[in-house]
């Protein structure tokens, strides 16, 4: 009697369950809380989830790198019935695992802004194209120099050792952009054009970047372009350079398009940055899910790659020829952070 | 013992006097003489290894490397892990640890910052508030090590993520940026002041951490109050019994501690110009590894705070002459964490000579 009351009981909680699984839900995965990048990108997810009428829940890691609490994430999501999951993955090729079981058990999940190793273990990632963003500062700083570009004497202020795979994009779409011949397109280093003075790695905070900055600097003190993987690298390489007294001489790109590094081009510290569009990312994948868990559909890549382009623009003060880009003005209205 | 009871004075040092005799007569060969010197002086090692360094790099890599600039620059890069290995020390010779001394870092650095940007305070206060963050920072730390008596490695871990947490969630993790910092309040700036001395160019923050470090070693030296410091690193009952406040001294030292870290936090403002909430996630194992290699022991009790001062030196000689000489970042890494060992093992070598 008693195992049939409990039965019972459970068979009314499944269907309960079930019942309240009609209204579609979905999963926000980030690599942290805190970065502003994942801040907007979750506002983006909440404003585009209200829209749809879509139940959004927000997990995030610890600190960028904390994998286990994402794979927990990922195992309540599954648990809780979502019809979708947008992840940006701290650890990129450990949590396929988790993936997989999610697929399998029905859910779509999309990439975003981090690519999965490999690509296709997510069932679409959306990004921004970094190897564009990085073509498209080191074109405008070519084009900004005109013919003494032959003589550039290039400081790159990378990510980390490890070579992560955003930072690799970055660089050597960079090099590309400015006319230097790439080594091994899939890392940065193996480049034999005297122009690079060095490579060195920033962390992607000031802190990293004007020490990387001084010791690039020690190589050689002539340094007039610096590539940056992100804003506030550069502003931590102006830092070293304002103490030789070099600032106003020195061509400093990057990318990003927070407002702190928007706002910086308007001051004069960088001359162009690549912008991305993390809220737009986050909301084409809310949508994304409603309508995969409206009729099934997927969503498609964009023609020619291997995942959905969400775009980035150049924002610049000083527009050079033959390269697009925005104004300052137009980079503010659109920038995170 | 007759005529006197009290009198155990000369019992003491008769047998005192007797025993020192022999100790000394019995261990005379070269390599005694070294364990000795190093034991009563446990900077050596590491000034040694610094200056070999210097001198080795400075013969690769010629006048590149072996030039005021380049050298001073080694002491700007330091400055910051230099300052923070200070307070890691102190903590350290009372045979603790401080995890959160880069949490108390930056948030110490936040609060300067976004007092006089978001509440429109006096710079000026706002510098003292944030140097205040800090010294409580430090007290909750010394209060759970002292009186509820938890493991400082547990005390202070826990700390650090809450200290890390206030920061982020307090700041949104919105950087100020260096130039709003200069147009209105050149103040926190103050430790990137600097002066060119023939082509070597020292910044207030470099002249802080040297100046503090020289205090530090003098007040450890030579004061009752840093004697204490060594008593309870070394053994706390014994301490105890001879009538050293075990509580307050371990508290003091933590609370002082996180000032120096406050300080840090000042100093950090300078060296990147912004303020940003991201920076020095690393500070403390980067300071426990200047300590280690500085020869001071992760037992505690013993070694010479000058030590953590060339421990953070030999870091920096190691990661920008690596870099002159063109070297992959992750040589540096490897050379260090074998710096740290070969310390860690000379220390236990020169600990037989008490043994």
């Amino acid at each position: 009697m008693k195992k049939l009351l409990v039965g019972t009981a459970l068979a009314v909680i499944t269907t309960a369950g079930a019942a309240a699984a009609q209204d579609v839900s979905a999963c926000l995965i980030t690599k942290t809380d805190t970065n502003p990048f994942f801040v907007k990108m979750r506002e983006g997810a909440e404003a585009a989830a209200a829209e749809a009428g879509i139940t959004l829940r927000s997990y995030a890691g610890k600190v960028d790198g904390d994998h286990e609490t994402q794979v927990a994430a990922i195992e309540t999501c599954i648990a809780d019935g979502a019809s979708g999951i947008l992840l940006t993955a701290s650890d990129t090729s450990s949590i396929v695992s988790a993936v997989t079981q999610a697929r399998e058990a029905g859910l779509l999940v999309i990439a975003l802004d981090t690519p999965l190793d490999p690509i296709d273990a997510a069932n679409s990632t959306f990004a921004t194209d970094n190897f564009l963003a990085g073509e498209l500062i080191g074109q405008w700083a070519a084009a900004t120099l005109g013919d003494d570009a032959a003589n550039a004497k290039i400081a790159m202020l990378d990510l980390a050792v490890s070579q992560p795979t955003v930072g690799v994009l970055r660089d050597q779409g960079f090099l590309q952009g400015f006319g230097i011949e790439l080594g091994d397109p899939n890392k940065w280093g193996d480049e034999t054009d005297p122009r690079i003075v060095g490579h060195d790695v920033t962390a992607g905070n000031e802190e990293g970047g004007r020490k990387a900055m001084e010791n690039l600097l020690a190589v050689d003190p002539m340094i007039n372009v610096v590539y940056t993987i992100n804003e506030p690298a550069a502003a931590g390489a102006y830092e070293a350079l304002k103490a030789i007294g070099r600032e106003n001489d020195v061509l400093i790109v990057s990318v990003d398009g927070g407002c702190p590094g928007v706002q910086n081009i308007a001051d004069g510290v960088i001359g162009a940055t690549s912008q991305q569009y993390p809220l737009r990312m986050a909301a084409l994948g809310i949508e994304a899910i409603a309508a995969y868990a409206a009729n099934g559909t997927l969503p498609e890549n964009t023609p020619g790659k291997d995942f959905f382009d969400t775009g980035v623009a150049l924002v610049t003060d000083k527009p050079a020829e033959g390269v697009d880009s925005i104004s300052v003005a137009e980079g503010m209205d659109l920038c995170w952070g | 013992m007759s005529g006197n009871a009290d009198d155990f004075e000369s019992v003491v040092k008769t047998s005192r006097s007797e025993a020192v005799a022999e100790f000394t007569s019995q261990k005379k060969g070269a390599l005694a003489r070294l364990q000795h010197a190093l034991h009563v002086n446990p900077a050596l090692v590491p000034l040694f290894v610094l200056l070999a360094s210097i001198v080795v790099f400075g013969l690769l890599l010629g006048s590149k490397f072996f030039s005021p600039f380049a050298l001073t620059l080694i002491l700007q890069q330091v400055q910051i892990v230099g300052i923070v290995a200070a307070a890691q020390s102190l903590v350290i010779l009372t045979a603790g640890i401080d995890l959160s001394v880069g949490a108390i870092m930056v948030l110490s650095s936040v609060v300067m910052g976004q007092f006089t940007f978001r509440y429109g305070i006096p710079v000026e206060i706002s510098i003292v508030l944030g140097l205040v963050t800090g010294m409580l920072c430090g007290f909750v730390n010394g209060w759970l090590v002292a009186v509820m008596k938890l493991p400082p490695f547990i005390v202070t871990l826990g700390m650090w993520q809450i200290v890390l947490a206030t920061n982020f969630l307090y700041s949104a993790n919105e950087t100020i940026r260096a130039q709003e910092i200069e147009a209105n309040a050149p103040l926190l700036q103050l430790f990137a002041m600097k002066f060119n001395v023939g082509g070597a160019v020292f910044t207030v923050g470099v002249i802080f951490m040297v100046v503090l470090m020289l205090f530090l070693s003098y007040v450890l030296k030579h004061t009752a109050w840093g004697r204490h410091v060594y008593a309870v690193g070394d053994d706390p009952d014994a301490a105890q019994l001879s009538g050293v406040n075990v509580k307050s001294v371990l508290i003091s030292v933590y609370v002082l501690s996180g000032l120096i870290c406050a300080f840090a936090g000042w100093a950090l403002i300078g060296r990147i110009g912004s303020v940003s909430p991201t920076s020095g996630q690393l500070a403390n194992i980067e300071s426990i590894t200047a300590v280690v290699i500085g020869g001071i022991s992760l037992f505690g009790g013993r070694g010479s705070i000058l030590g953590a001062l060339f421990g953070a030196l030999i870091v920096g000689v190691f990661t920008l002459g690596l870099r002159l000489a063109g070297a992959d970042a992750q040589w540096t890494f490897l050379l260090i964490g074998a710096l740290i060992i070969g310390a860690v093992a000379v220390d236990q070598w020169i600990r037989k000579v008490s043994a």
